[in-house]
């Protein structure tokens, strides 16, 4: 379902799986086996969970146990850390599949009165290494030597000897440091591992934080050079490698109703393409909501499965208004196939949305999915942003053949601008309905016209929209208005 | 190999005695160094009432962990208390001195 920036066979390199949801499309299958790989960070960007994961998935899903050296957390505090991830550290070291050192150095107890090497460091680790049988070993916060050790030189060699005997071990590692000001990390660290630098990032814009991974440079393969988002939940770390589809994608010949058939009518007389995506905009109050949602409960009805994503309205409240036109959501509630996911996106940045996006739809295998109002995603970031980011989207639920209506509230009621979208979407929508409010005479109507509609027949009539406890239908608009 | 090495018997020891361990790695002249300084430095300020055990973490690596050893050589003072760490091959003694709190600290 997550496609990849473009194919990457990498012939020559073995790749050691991470196992982590992304990663592993961004490297063409992991990261270089039997070799080092350095991942710097500033505080806080979660390099060390992405290492944890590394080793725990290792242990647990390919059969490689793993040595996790710490130099700045103690072994309970990493527990305790990764225990609200679900990884059940504290088994896999029971059942003797990773092995965790904590090494603490106090600088200020420390007195120095003559050479020394760190052969103690390599004399842990390769104690680690044979307890466990250990194929992955982690070094987290590594350049923490620096501040120990009173002497850089010494530890600037031992790092050289340190690396040479990893090679040797044949294990593959992850090393992390801190970014620094100048370089990459704040001690040089890259300068000792050549083969797979990754970056992590973490920005905040409009007080939304955002974290983003980058692989800086793998020697001898091909891999994506974008900046990915990346989140960090529940199930431990994603990275979204947020493809560019191309126009390869197989498009359906297949009809869905709209749930109003009224409006089949309008649309060739069968409905929407499958696997399409449709646009509803409108003003306040015009009934983009109830068309959206027409046609999930006709979606449900047939046996399939509605993602519907609100970004307004919470679940009981859209299922209360959609029982007043005749909807009734509750049984495809009960039988998981309408998900509700109401969410309001101030509280995370754009990329969170849309990694979340991509879980919902890998969990559910919706075969329709609803974003009502995309237009609230304006507030979240840039408008160039935004427009980025609804374009990943479109992208993505076209690339896995789902259906897809999107709901974006206009202001102002003149047709020159309603016929505009603000989030620069129009050329990926499939089938565009636009909505709005019109006086006539004595009351106000709904009226519903079909903007666009690809490779169908389409009405280009202008017809009223009638909302009532029985559900939705479409008028011709002059009709109604004769007397009887 | 683990070797106890105790100071000259001159009675019982006295309290407030010195127990030091030396984490070496394997018999190379740095260990030998060391642990060469380290007793002629006990003899002339510690006679008398000084422990020494010597570890080769060579043949004893789990015990690197507990006393949080890095560097080798590294001498850890375990009594009197607090626990101090000297690392190197002791050949400064003015240093070494300083470490096991037996110079005042400029």
């Amino acid at each position: 379902m997550i496609q990849p920036d473009q194919a990457l066979p990498a012939p020559g390199i073995a790749k050691c799986p991470t196992g982590i949801v992304g990663l592993d499309e961004i490297t063409g299958g992991g990261l270089p086996r039997g070799r080092p790989t350095l991942i710097a960070g500033a505080a806080g960007c979660g390099k060390t969970l992405l290492a944890m994961e590394f080793i725990v998935r290792g242990a647990r899903e390919f059969d490689e146990p793993g040595v996790f050296m710490a130099f700045e957390e103690s072994e309970s505090e990493l527990i305790a850390n990764v225990a609200s991830l679900g990884f059940a550290l504290d088994a896999l070291v029971a059942g003797q599949r990773v092995a965790l050192d904590s090494v603490q150095i106090e600088r200020n107890e420390i007195e120095e009165t003559g050479d020394y090497d760190l052969e103690g460091l390599f004399v842990r680790l390769g104690c680690a290494i044979a307890t466990v049988g250990a194929r992955r070993v982690v070094l987290d916060g590594l350049d923490a030597l620096f501040a120990a050790m009173p002497s850089a030189t010494i530890v600037r060699g031992e790092l050289r000897r340190l690396f040479r005997w990893l090679k040797a071990q044949g294990v593959t590692a992850i090393i992390t440091g801190e970014r620094g000001e100048k370089a990459l990390t704040r001690h040089g660290l890259e300068e000792y591992v050549s083969d797979c630098v990754i970056f992590l990032d973490h920005r905040v814009h409009n007080q939304v934080a955002t974290r983003r991974l980058q692989v800086v440079k793998y020697r001898g393969s091909r891999h994506g050079t974008n900046e990915y988002p990346i989140l960090i939940d529940a199930a431990g770390f994603s990275v979204l490698p947020v493809s560019s589809l191309g126009l390869t994608h197989q498009v359906s010949r297949e009809r869905v109703s709209t749930g109003v058939a009224s409006l089949d009518a309008m649309l060739g007389g069968q409905g929407y393409y499958r696997g399409s995506s449709i646009l509803i905009s409108g003003t306040a109050g015009a009934g983009k909501t109830s068309l959206a949602i027409a046609f999930a409960n006709s979606v449900c009805s047939q046996g399939g499965r509605c993602l519907y994503w609100s970004s307004e309205e919470s679940p009981d409240q859209i299922l209360r208004n959609m029982a007043s036109i005749g909807f009734d959501l509750q049984p495809h509630l009960d039988h998981g196939r309408f998900h509700c996911h109401a969410v309001r996106p101030a509280l995370y940045g754009l990329e969170n949305h849309l990694v979340r996006l991509h879980q919902l739809v890998g969990l559910l295998q919706p075969d329709a999915v609803i974003l009502d109002p995309i237009t609230s995603f304006v507030a979240v970031g840039e408008r160039f942003q935004v427009q980025v980011m609804l374009t990943r989207m479109i992208d993505f639920l076209k690339a896995a053949g789902i259906t897809a209506v999107f709901t974006a509230l206009r202001q102002g009621a003149e047709p020159a601008y309603l016929e505009r979208t603000d989030e620069g979407i129009s050329s990926l929508i499939d089938s565009w309905l636009l909505l709005r409010m019109a006086d006539a005479g004595d009351h106000r109507e709904r009226l519903l016209s079909v903007l666009k509609s690809r490779g169908m027949a389409h009405s280009h009539q202008v017809r009223e929209l009638e909302l009532d406890a029985t559900g939705i239908a479409v008028r011709d608009a002059a009709t109604r208005r004769l007397p009887g | 190999m683990t070797t106890i090495e105790t100071a000259p018997a001159s009675g019982p020891e006295p309290a407030g005695g010195w127990c030091l361990r030396l984490y070496v790695a394997g018999q190379n002249p740095r260990s030998v160094r060391a642990l060469q300084n380290l007793k002629a430095l006990c003899e002339t300020h510690l006679a008398g009432r000084y422990d020494i055990e010597v570890i080769d973490l060579l043949e004893n690596p789990t015990l690197a962990r507990g006393d949080q050893i890095v560097a080798v050589p590294t001498l850890v003072r375990k009594l009197p208390e607090p626990v101090r760490k000297i690392i190197g091959d002791l050949s400064n003694t003015e240093r070494v001195l300083v470490g096991l709190d037996l110079r005042p600290r400029r």
